[in-house]
């Protein structure tokens, strides 16, 4: 298992450099949003952190469809399936380092980009601190639509269709969780257990459906 | 003791294709003769009664409205149980009822979204409110259109019916708690302005016409719904022809 979190982590660092291209779009998206919306900092400290979630929810979209593509282009897709572990196993390692490969730099660069957004520190803490807690859930959620999607030529963009939907949840409690840090009345601690109770639950849900979904397809 | 497994006989009798397009020739006649009787009833109930003192005519909406949000969400649970039918009992017409359901799930959902909205416009003064029954229907049209778009994607029939079948699982998982949150957004934002459907309790004047309309709907549902599998029946079997005859026509020539 420790071998294929490696594995998996050197691949998206060396081959092509999928994780930067993560940040990269991340910070694309954010920085078009001002030129859409006008240079009005007090509007963009206000919708930041929505700003903030909503690129880090596409970013984390943009690489899903080679979470299992890559594998089954050079076979080893099918040496997982018939390996003895469970394959759900396989697929949480899996989705975990893709996770760390993608979603944690989308993380670590939202403070930077808090700053650009006109953010207070709290702001900038808890949509970093949200970001954590929501982001592996995209990830898992997504893992589901990228097995769906294996088998398709052109499955990048039908993933993102079929996994934003399912998505809505976390941006939502991810959102009001840092919209409840910065103004005063409503509590922190409930969207973001709620949060953390959805990153779990999807950590459940995502690998299982991903499981099945690959057993499916690769008959 | 008896009982369940007779049921489940007639059950499985069915997945013969052809006994089931036997059984659909026989049946839908009858479905979409009772369809046209309900609709043609409901529709002079609907016109008979009065209009409601604040709403005036435009509560006629509601009898087209209403049943259309009620069959978008019965269609996802026809699509949820054959999903279960695929993967669980294998049962070869669940991914052809799976794979049926989602374009008429999908046209109920429009029809709703767009009656709502045409029903919004003199009540509320807006086409659209990101309110939260809206939203959580919306997103159900989206993922019926993925769903839609996934089985389009695949070659392959019975492949896209398993993988899809994956999907509509987990979207149905899913659902409920798109629903929960997407309530919970609208309230914790906009606690005084939220609007409510459900004015006055619904008065037995409103209910008759709107409760046959919904039998209408069902209804047409279910004739629709066995049509649609009826067509895909005979889609597949016609792709298995012509396969075949591809396959004998290039053998004497030896085209290898």
């Amino acid at each position: 298992m420790i071998a294929l979190l490696v594995r998996d982590l050197r691949l998206s660092v060396r081959a092509g450099g999928g994780a930067l291209i993560g940040v990269l779009f991340f910070m694309t998206v954010v920085a078009v949003i001002p030129f859409g919306v006008g240079p009005d900092l007090n509007l963009l400290s206000r919708i930041g952190p929505a700003i903030l979630w909503i690129g880090a929810l596409l970013a984390s979209l943009l690489g899903l469809d080679r979470l299992f593509q890559a594998e089954r282009e050079d076979g080893s897709l099918d040496l997982l399936l018939m390996q003895e572990t469970p394959l759900v196993l396989i697929v949480f390692v899996k989705c975990l380092a893709h996770w760390i490969a993608t979603g944690l730099p989308l993380v670590l660069a939202s403070p930077l980009l808090g700053l650009f957004m006109n953010m207070d520190e709290m702001a900038i803490g808890a949509t970093t601190l949200t970001l954590l807690a929501g982001t592996p859930a995209i990830t898992f959620i997504g893992a589901a639509g990228a097995a769906i999607a294996v088998a398709l030529p052109r499955g990048g963009l039908l993933v993102s269709i079929l996994v934003l939907p399912l998505a809505i949840p976390v941006l939502i409690f991810g959102v009001s969780a840092v919209h409840a840090a910065i103004e005063d009345p409503a509590p922190f601690l409930p969207p973001f257990l709620i949060l953390v109770a959805l990153n779990l639950f999807f950590a459940v849900v995502g690998p299982v459906a991903a499981a099945g979904a690959l057993r499916l397809s690769s008959d | 003791m008896n009982e369940p497994s007779l049921v489940i006989r007639k059950f499985s009798d069915l997945a013969n294709p052809t006994r089931f397009l036997a059984l659909v020739a026989r049946v839908w006649p009858w479905m979409a003769g009772m369809t046209i009787c309900l609709f043609a009833l409901g529709l002079y109930l609907a016109f008979a009664t009065v209009g409601d003192y604040q709403q005036g005519d435009t509560v006629r909406i509601m009898y087209v409205h209403v049943p259309a949000a009620w069959l978008s969400m019965m269609g996802y649970s026809v699509m949820a149980v054959s999903a279960l039918g695929t993967l669980v009992w294998r049962h070869p017409l669940a991914d052809v009822s799976a794979r049926a359901a989602a374009p008429i799930g999908a046209c109920f959902t429009f029809v709703a979204l767009v009656t709502g909205s045409l029903w919004g416009k003199p009540m509320w003064g807006t086409w659209w409110v990101w309110d939260a029954r809206l939203t959580s229907v919306f997103v159900l049209f989206l993922m019926y259109l993925g769903l839609i778009a996934l089985n389009r994607a695949m070659d392959d029939p019975t492949r896209a019916a398993k993988v899809g079948a994956v999907l509509i699982l987990v979207g149905f998982i899913n659902i409920p708690i798109i629903k929960f949150s997407v309530e919970w957004w609208n309230t914790l934002h906009q606690p005084a302005s939220v609007i409510r459907l459900d004015g006055p309790t619904i008065d037995a004047e409103f209910l008759r016409p709107l409760l046959v309309m919904a039998a209408a709907f069902t209804l047409l549902f279910l004739t629709l719904h066995a049509l649609a599998m009826r067509n895909e029946i005979l889609r597949r079997r016609i792709a298995v022809l012509r396969r075949h005859a591809a396959r004998a026509a290039g053998r004497p020539g030896g085209a290898a």
